[in-house]
């Protein structure tokens, strides 16, 4: 594990309500991510993992609470210097979000065309190595994202998000809906592209099989906190019994589920 | 007990807070119309859209509306002998009121509907986050293009529309009612006044504002799924065509109110 002192990202009791106050999504929620680590936030659907991870990229603001990048709290930055550090940032959608109108090179490109990082003749050879990365042949370059599968969407999101060489790569839920051959593709993809760039990387699942593979440690979010954190080997031996419903699959014990939001 | 004041209390916060959130939505989306950088290909392709697929709508609409005025003016003019005023009726209608009224409205359907429904899709599928995480902001590289295309391209489209509008007039009088063209183009020449025009060009560069404004705006805080995004459409065009017409009343008001008053 390629862990050192500095934390890279440390959340400190953020929160975030919606629908005036009324809806408390993350109560108070505490979390240090090291540099270079893979962290995994697991949790049962409507916890929060989505509005997190949002949180940190600045597209929500939490109601209170800090979020520092590298030491600096990017909560109370202006747009412009928020924009700076999403310059390191990258990031795999649920569903890809690929932009339709662009073919599939300029959307991997887009990145880096829009931090005019290269010309476009360049940009077009960085995505072919990209797609080459995910596993992708040239040939899709020109295609339209509507005419690729789902999986095949899904390596041209991580293609996207991994073409500037960020520091920090976010997973929104990278298996889900991919069928079990295609998702350990794009685990090993994860895993893989992790240590080529050499990235810290945050993903958020309830797919316990891509945890384990991804992660060099899991965090617990529920009821608007984590829970529990941990390495991938403590989780296994922990008497938690949300961890233990959890990762188990189980329908009984502490964690009720809501049937209404 | 329901307090009977409540609903009208909250909707009249609801109407302000909506009032507020246009207002500022529209702020900071001419705001990134002046502040680099800027995205010339997606201005490019708000420019060709406009300026250029919105032609044969507006153009059909404007050709029947100079048909019809014809017809219209003319059995009723008929009936004291002012034919002769025909051409004068036809294109002061057309220049002043019908050109930027029916072509606004044809593409508030069109390019209001489209907008709103192209960003309320890349709003619930998340494409619009994306954008942010790709270092680029939406509100310049989305909505910025759209407005200028909508403020500078609607004026050329219904500056042909009115030329058209005039001819359509022209057919139906010269070979349905038996004018002569010479004499009838020597009338629509001599009563046009530079303002008549220009007034109705000033009005299209608003409503084009107005339009591509409505689209973006729904579209952009377009609720989930697919019946967020129809209700956005439906929202962006209904809204663009009561702002059109009551900003025509407003500006006619504002243009004419001399003749008005004298």
């Amino acid at each position: 594990m390629s862990q050192d002192n500095a934390a890279k990202i440390t959340l400190s009791g953020v929160r975030k309500t919606f629908a005036g106050g009324r809806k408390v999504v993350l109560d108070h929620v505490d979390l240090e991510v090291g540099k270079g680590e893979s962290l995994v936030i697991i949790g049962g659907s409507g916890t929060g993992k989505s509005v997190t991870i949002k949180c940190m990229l600045g597209l929500l603001k939490p109601d209170s609470g800090a979020i520092y990048i590298d030491g600096q709290d990017v909560t109370q930055m202006s747009e412009g210097a928020r924009e700076d550090i999403n310059r390191q940032v990258g990031m795999l959608f649920q569903a890809a979000a690929l932009f339709d109108s662009l073919p599939i090179w300029e959307n991997v490109a887009f990145g880096l065309l829009a931090r005019k990082m290269c010309s476009r003749a360049d940009a077009r050879d960085i995505a072919a190595e990209k797609l080459r990365l995910v596993g992708l042949a040239p040939d899709v370059l020109d295609l339209s994202p509507a005419e690729l599968s789902g999986g095949m969407q899904k390596r041209v999101g991580l293609a996207r998000a991994i073409a500037t060489n960020p520091e920090i790569i976010f997973f929104d839920e990278p298996t889900t809906g991919l069928d079990p051959i295609m998702a350990d593709v794009i685990n090993n993809l994860i895993v893989h592209v992790n240590q080529e760039i050499g990235a810290t990387a945050i993903t958020i699942t309830h797919d316990m099989v891509s945890a384990r593979k991804i992660g060099d440690r899991i965090a617990m979010l529920y009821d608007g906190r984590i829970i529990w954190a941990g390495s991938t080997d403590a989780m296994d031996h922990t008497d938690n019994p949300y961890i233990q419903q959890f990762i188990h699959g189980r329908a009984d014990g502490p964690i009720k589920m809501a049937v209404r939001r | 007990m329901m307090n009977p004041l409540r609903p009208i209390g909250r909707a009249f916060i609801a109407f302000l807070a909506t009032s507020g959130r246009l207002a500022a939505f529209t702020a900071l989306g001419v705001s990134h119309c002046f502040r680099p950088p800027f995205y010339g290909r997606q201005l490019l392709r708000q420019i060709i859209e406009i300026g250029f697929f919105t032609l044969p709508v507006v153009g059909l609409t404007a050709i029947f509306a100079g048909m019809v005025l014809a017809l219209q003016s003319y059995t009723g003019f008929a009936r004291f002998s002012a034919e002769g005023a025909i051409a004068n009726v036809v294109v002061l209608s057309i220049t002043r009121e019908l050109g930027p009224v029916l072509g606004g409205l044809m593409v508030a359907g069109r390019i209001g509907a489209a907008m709103a429904a192209e960003i309320g899709t890349m709003r619930v599928t998340e494409q619009v986050d994306a954008l942010t995480t790709l270092s680029t902001n939406p509100m310049k590289y989305l909505v910025a293009p759209r407005l200028i295309a909508g403020t500078v391209m609607l004026p050329l489209v219904i500056f042909v529309a009115d030329i058209i509008g005039v001819f359509g007039g022209y057919l139906v009088s010269v070979y349905k009612l038996g004018f002569n063209p010479s004499n009838y183009l020597q009338n629509t020449w001599e009563f046009l006044e530079p303002m008549d025009v220009i007034s109705g060009l000033v009005k299209a560069s608003m409503f084009g504002f107005l339009t591509t404004l409505m689209g973006c705006y729904h579209g952009y805080h377009s609720g989930g799924g697919a019946q967020g995004v129809g209700k956005a459409t439906t929202n962006a065009v209904v809204s663009a065509s009561i702002l059109i017409l009551c900003f025509n009343y407003i500006l006619t008001l504002l243009f004419f109110s001399k003749d008005v008053a004298g």
